[in-house]
């Protein structure tokens, strides 16, 4: 072992160091760092948006099972208006996408829900005609249940298939031991928290929304929606 | 500290010295998220990526880094890398960034990254930090690989997603589940030093017929 080579003097016997110069390295470091991480940001941020805005209207067309446009409403004040109110950040207000024909007249709901689950939330759409009193159908946007055996509830068709046309309030009931009515809706095996908890995430939601839903009249913008 | 030849750099990280079987380096990560082969891919790249870049920028600042912050500097240096690198799978890949989880953000704190720079990239120039890290990047990613093909091979009967074996596989659920990690691990380990144990013992076996030889 010849080859030692000999240390570099900044880790032997260094002179002390200013405190201005570790200020200043780290403060000149940061504001790089800063500066850096505002330009990927600004980059990157309009592909991240459009991918949520798409994944958002897929999953809102796919669960109103018909119509090809839908309409943002939010809830304000206990009912539904299409207005954004003046000053309100849409982001933090509560939606619901009505559907529009291709005739223009509304056509279903979709309700957003969410509800804790066997490890984390679990946040899914589901389309509600108020109409028939019916569901059109559900999507699950975002689980950490445990793979293979919750995250069924998103993965396994037959089990996300059966909420069209079911009727609410929903009720759970074991696979295979259902007496056919219209509110039954399986379980799955190995998972019966979280199906349990997609059926309560809807109840839910619809018990909460049911009235707004009903009371809404398109067309009568802003304040008509609260006409009961 | 040795010298080293670079090709000894570049080398050392994929196997001899791998950051996950031999070091035991980074096992947050290859436990969390080598469920599947994809997921193992993504994280091996991104934390490649973190790696090369940060090494890069120690070894060119090493001389302005005072030794008495070199530590929040390199913390700051990776941090900025990995931010970096979530906002980029979040645009590119944004299915993996979502399966991902907060695995991402903790690359920061994988400590295979930090040892690279506290070892290595801050005492040496740029060009042996660049091929250590390319190596231990390397090293890195195939041994997640290794353990997401194993896992997603056996826990979902498929690779890449493109099922293998007929409808009538049953999965082993647990393989992808958090054990899985430890099982498939524990298992790597096991067969690698078996096969380190065989070469050592055929080395010696050798080594001795050749004495035996000799004295004939």
């Amino acid at each position: 072992m010849s080859a030692e080579v000999t240390p570099s003097p900044e880790f032997d016997e260094a002179p002390p160091v200013s405190p201005f110069k570790l200020l200043g390295t780290l403060g000149i470091a940061g504001a790089l760092a800063g500066l850096l991480l505002v330009t990927v940001f600004q980059i990157t941020q309009p592909s991240i948006q459009a991918y949520k805005a798409k994944v958002l209207r897929q999953a809102v067309l796919e669960v109103l099972g018909g119509p090809q446009e839908y309409e943002t409403l939010y809830v304000v004040d206990g009912a539904l208006t299409n207005e954004l109110p003046a000053g309100a950040d849409a982001r933090a207000l509560e939606k619901v996408y009505l559907g529009i024909d291709e005739d223009g007249s509304p056509d279903g709901f979709a309700i957003p829900a969410a509800k804790p689950g066997f490890q984390d939330v679990v946040s899914l759409i589901f389309g509600y005609d108020p109409a028939t009193g019916q569901l059109r159908g559900m999507k699950v946007l975002a689980n950490k249940e445990t793979p293979g055996l919750g995250d069924s509830i998103e993965k396994k068709a037959w089990f996300t298939g059966q909420f069209a046309g079911r009727s609410v309030p929903l009720v759970a009931v074991k696979k295979g031991t259902g007496s056919g009515d219209a509110t039954e809706v399986d379980m799955i095996t190995g998972a019966t928290i979280s199906s349990r908890t997609v059926i309560k995430a809807i109840n839910e939601a619809l018990e909460r929304v049911r009235g707004m839903v009903d009371a809404y009249r398109p067309g009568a913008a802003g304040a008509g929606g609260a006409e009961r | 500290m040795k010298a080293t030849t670079p090709t000894q750099d570049l080398m050392r990280g994929i196997w001899r010295e791998n950051p996950v079987l031999v070091q035991m380096l980074g096992l947050c990560p290859a436990l969390a998220v080598t469920n599947t082969v994809a997921n193992s891919l993504a994280m091996g790249i991104a934390t490649f990526f973190v790696l090369l870049g940060s090494s890069l920028l120690v070894s060119l600042l090493r001389h302005l880094i005072p030794n008495e912050v070199r530590i929040s500097a390199y913390i700051l240096i990776i941090a900025t890398f990995v931010t970096v690198a979530e906002m980029g799978l979040e645009a590119i890949v944004p299915e993996v960034h979502k399966a991902l989880g907060a695995f991402i953000a903790l690359i920061v704190v994988n400590c295979m990254i930090l040892g690279r720079q506290e070892a290595f990239a801050s005492k040496r120039p740029v060009g042996r930090a660049l091929l250590d890290a390319v190596g231990t990047g390397v090293g890195f990613l195939i041994a997640l690989f290794l353990m997401g093909a194993f896992r997603e091979i056996i826990g979902m009967g498929s690779f890449l997603g493109q099922p293998l074996f007929g409808p009538h596989y049953e999965p082993w659920v647990v393989m992808i589940l958090p054990p899985g990690g430890f099982l498939t691990l524990g298992a790597l380990l096991i067969a690698l030093s078996w096969f380190q144990k065989r070469r050592a013992a055929g080395a010696a076996t050798a080594a001795a017929l050749a004495a035996e030889g000799g004295a004939a």
